[in-house]
């Protein structure tokens, strides 16, 4: 006998057990991607019921995604793809620039560089966000408002322990002789760490690239603290304040939460087995 | 390697002098390297813990300036009948959650392992819920909770003939339905971390216990969940952590109604901050969740040496 699983179900083959595998597998993916489905037939519809959702798509209407510029829905989008854009620009730089410390070089003080960032992830964000907020509203030595301001969603995400520590492992792996042959050649420490180290890290910057954009793109406290005003808004926090309107029923709220689910869905999509690959590593080494 | 380099090593510097220079050198450069991350993680991190340790002595007040009141702040958070329930429905929450999701995870990971294509296929539309961005799926659900016949949810409990349940809008089901929810969304990820340590399995102990006679479920009892054993305590941490501090989804479906039922420590710490400006115990509510994050890591740590040991 062969095993290819635990349960050894792929040696049964009769109808029986083919019918009960398909019932099985099609109650998995109705009850995990049905929400979901239920909201894209839905914001697609004319919303009849205030307050139900439709499986069965009524009308194919894009009168939501009209009435949502109305409500500022696209003016949040734009502010979550900025504070994305360049949280996620900023959240990389630092983690290959940390990583390659980490990783190629022995210095005094890298134990106590680990047990930070080990802390640091150790620290859930929402721990500090009532002192963080008074941190944002006035700078300790820098003395600058960041309320109300991109910086003020931005900087926070900037460094972030699990991508650093993804980004080192897969930096200690490139082979220390292709650097010391540059070494001799007498290239700078920036030009090895952009054209030896960086180049040979690739696959590296897909896992740190699609985790940072998720975990940035479903930040919601950072963004509730640091936008009082609503023209600030990121996606996922305006929701709320889409909920309740006499006019268009619940239409703009699904609306804007399809637009609020698809970046990251489509990130996922595109970058699965960097995603996969992360999600055991980050896993498995805690 | 060494030898063609010594004669370079002598004419740039006497010896002995270069190898201490050289690792100065490297110090710096790797400190440099370092200084964004430690830099971002000092102002948004670091300070950011000692401000709350700080403010948690002090009543908080914008204009008037702070007054000292040393503990004070804690031991309201302790007397508090309202800190007390959030706690326990944090704990219920995060406890429940876990739990649920580790069991079906787990069940879900022996049902879908395997090398076929459809499988995959399976695992990537069942992997879904983890991706989404809380807010929008918390709103999703809200809609699907709605108590009224006409409410998703009860119209599936309709086909099997069960009544409708009002789900958020009581005091009864609110957590269990925020909790639903959650397992929801945490089942899929423990699923794919157990598939990832299924992978890891010897084959060669199930053909051998296979040939020793010994059934399915013995097979599961004694070569697979003992292998997976590490993977189980880590996700055991994660989820329990992640559980305690869970706000968005709270925030989002109930925000801690009806009438206080569903209120977690974020939730209520949230609304002390920002909404009472009481921001002294809101600041103390933090230091309370980090040691309780603390030591349940402490313990759970505990627990998996000794079970290792023996």
């Amino acid at each position: 006998m062969k095993f290819d699983s635990a349960l050894g179900l792929e040696a049964h083959r009769g109808p029986l057990a083919i019918a009960g595998k398909i019932l099985i597998y099609g109650l998995m993916v109705v009850v995990f991607t049905g929400p979901l489905v239920g909201l894209l037939i839905s914001a697609f519809s004319k919303t009849l019921d205030p307050t139900a959702f439709t499986l069965w798509p009524d009308e194919f209407t894009l009168e939501n995604f009209i009435q949502a510029g109305d409500k500022n829905v696209y003016l949040y989008l734009f502010n979550s793809f900025v504070v994305v854009g360049f949280g996620l620009l900023l959240q990389m730089l630092v983690s290959v620039f940390a990583a390659y410390a980490l990783a190629r070089k022995k210095f005094r003080g890298m134990a106590f560089v680990m047990l930070i960032m080990l802390a640091t992830m150790m620290l859930p964000e929402e721990i500090i966000a009532i002192p963080l907020s008074l941190v944002l509203a006035d700078m300790p030595l820098l003395h600058v408002n960041l309320i109300g301001t991109y910086a003020g969603m931005i900087l926070p995400v900037g460094a972030w322990g699990f991508s650093i520590l993804v980004m080192t492992e897969f930096m200690k792996e490139v082979p220390v002789e292709l650097e010391e042959a540059a070494r001799i050649d007498g290239a700078g420490e920036l030009r090895i760490f952009a054209t030896i180290i960086l180049p040979l890290c690739r696959p590296a910057l897909g896992v740190i690239g699609v985790f940072g954009f998720t975990m940035i793109w479903d930040q919601y406290l950072l963004p509730l603290i640091v936008a009082p005003e609503s023209d600030m808004w990121t996606l996922p926090i305006a929701l709320r304040s889409l909920r309740s309107d006499e006019e268009v029923g619940i239409g703009v709220l699904l609306a804007a939460s399809l637009l609020a689910l698809l970046p990251s869905i489509i990130a996922f999509l595109a970058f699965q087995r960097q995603f996969m690959r992360g999600l055991t590593s980050g896993a498995v080494k805690g | 390697m060494t030898s063609t380099l010594t004669p370079a090593r002598s004419r740039s510097a006497p010896p002995g002098h270069r190898p201490r220079s050289a690792r100065w050198r490297g110090t710096l450069i790797a400190w440099l390297f370092l200084a964004p991350a430690l830099i971002l993680f000092l102002y948004f991190k670091f300070i950011p813990m000692f401000v709350g340790l700080w403010k948690s002595l002090f009543k908080v007040q914008t204009f008037l300036g702070d007054e000292w009141v040393g503990l004070q702040n804690y031991q309201t958070i302790i007397t508090d009948d309202e800190f007390a329930a959030a706690i326990t429905h944090s704990a219920v929450l995060a406890l429940g959650t876990t739990i649920g999701s580790l069991v079906l995870g787990l069940g879900f990971a022996l049902l879908i392992e395997g090398p076929a294509r459809y499988l995959w296929f399976v695992r990537t539309a069942a992997f879904l819920p983890v991706v989404t961005t809380m807010a929008a799926v918390a709103e999703v659900w809200r809609i699907m909770f709605h108590p009224a016949e006409s409410g998703m949810l009860n119209i599936i409990l309709g086909w099997v003939s069960i009544d409708p349940q009002p789900w958020l809008a009581s005091e009864h089901s609110s957590l269990w339905s925020i909790m639903l929810m959650s397992i929801w969304r945490g089942t899929p990820y423990d699923m794919m971390i157990f598939l990832a340590g299924l992978v890891g399995v010897d084959r060669t102990l199930y053909e051998a216990a296979a040939v020793d006679g010994a059934s399915t479920w013995r097979r599961l009892l004694h070569i697979t969940l003992p292998a997976l054993r590490p993977v189980f305590w880590i996700l055991f941490t994660l989820a329990a952590i992640r559980g305690l501090r869970v706000f968005v989804e709270v925030y989002v479906l109930t925000n801690g109604g009806p009438n206080g039922s569903s209120e977690v420590l974020m939730t209520l710490i949230y609304k002390l901050g920002f909404q009472k400006n009481e921001l002294g115990v809101a600041s103390a509510g933090g230091i309370v969740l980090f040691l309780a994050t603390l030591v349940l890591t402490v313990i759970v740590q505990a627990l998996r040496k000794r079970q290792a040991a023996s």
